[in-house]
């Protein structure tokens, strides 16, 4: 319990916990069951937001609004027709305003991630991931690539990371894969396991199962078209400078494939 | 003779991967890949030496064409490229050039 919001959960995604303080329970509640495979001690947390519960017509003039993320006087402001964000990097503290729902909350945490990765050679990226043989091998591709699917063929052994959003992390020289509580069509978190990256894939359905390796040049492309990323300016180019060291360190391939389970014989 | 300048913008990022220069302009997040013509005015862009100088070191030894028609091929790309915001282009030397 915190002194003064009532409630302290904590929330670790990729090594990086947030404390998130909110005095309603209802909110309360369903944080802790959506993030319950990646709850922390809130004591021990790198960062914090305090999370303000309002009723649902508040935002009602702003419905459907497009989400935005400004940076003004060293704090990011994070809007969105569901919710408003204020975010200090410097501080690690922010805030947000939404009414009691997992949805707000959970935009909030990609983009804070996001952020917070930026500043560690990481970044969030549109793509499945699984780890078997104690390696990570990442799946991406835009809606509609086949993330869910290639997730739904994995062999037994696999340990799913994500179907939809995996969070990649430079550690030393190497890139690590970790599991996130972000789910697509699967509608079930991922597990809270993480290894180092052996693989990316870009995902094409096609007639039969096939790898190509990838032009360094065009896997750029590609990568940044897949990260989740939403400011611009100069936290753009140390994401881009990311996504190329990353590049520098895993090979990447385009892996056509059609919904068999023997695709997985060629990727891991 | 008048010449032009160029130094490339302080808004982007660039790395060379494989053959290409891959540059990003961080105003928008667009990305251009650059051409090893382009790619040679962009790495010699430091705001000091005039285009005609760099055409004639740079340009001219690696491609079979005059020095002429190779300045001003030069100087439409980089008419190009300033458009897009990645290069800047003066008709004086540019200070501060970056190292």
């Amino acid at each position: 319990m915190s002194p003064n919001l009532g409630f302290a959960i904590g929330i670790e995604i990729g090594g990086l916990s947030i404390v998130l303080h909110t005095s309603d329970a209802e909110f309360a509640g369903i944080v802790e069951r959506r993030y319950a495979g990646f709850r922390s001690d809130p004591a021990r947390a790198d960062a914090r937001l305090d999370v303000t519960i309002v009723a649902p017509e508040t935002f009602a003039d702003q419905a459907g609004t497009e989400l935005a993320v400004q940076l003004a006087g060293g704090c990011w402001l994070i809007r969105r027709g569901d919710f408003f964000a204020e975010w200090e990097p410097r501080s690690r503290a922010g805030a947000v305003t939404q009414s009691a729902n997992p949805y707000s909350i959970d935009s909030v945490i990609r983009i804070v991630h996001s952020l917070m990765l930026a500043e560690r050679g990481g970044f969030l990226l549109h793509s499945a991931s699984a780890i078997r043989n104690r390696c990570a091998f990442l799946f991406s591709g835009l809606s509609g690539a086949g993330k869910t699917t290639i997730t739904r063929l994995a062999p037994a052994d696999a340990i799913r990371l994500s179907d939809e959003v995996s969070y990649i992390r430079r550690i030393g020289e190497r890139y690590v894969a970790f599991g996130t509580p972000f789910s697509g069509e699967l509608n079930a978190p991922g597990e809270n396991a993480s290894a180092p990256v052996e693989a990316l894939y870009f995902l094409v359905q096609g007639g039969d199962n096939r790898v190509n390796p990838l032009p360094v040049a065009t896997a750029l492309r590609k990568l940044l078209r897949n990260i989740l990323f939403f400011a611009e300016g100069e936290p753009a180019a140390r994401v881009f400078q990311s996504a190329c060291d990353f590049l520098a360190a895993v090979p990447a391939y385009e892996l056509t494939f059609r919904p068999e389970a023997a695709v997985w014989k060629l990727v891991a | 003779m008048s010449d032009k300048f160029i130094r490339r913008s302080s808004a982007t990022a660039a790395r060379a991967l494989g053959d290409e220069m891959i540059v990003l302009a961080v105003a928008d997040s667009t990305l251009f890949s650059l051409n090893e013509a382009a790619r040679l005015l962009w790495e010699a862009a430091d705001g000091r030496r005039p285009l005609r100088e760099i055409v004639n070191e740079v340009i001219v030894p690696q491609f079979e064409v005059d020095a002429e028609t190779a300045y001003c091929d030069a100087l439409e790309l980089v008419e190009q490229l300033a458009g897009h915001g990645i290069l800047e282009l003066a008709d004086q030397p540019l200070e501060q050039a970056d190292a």
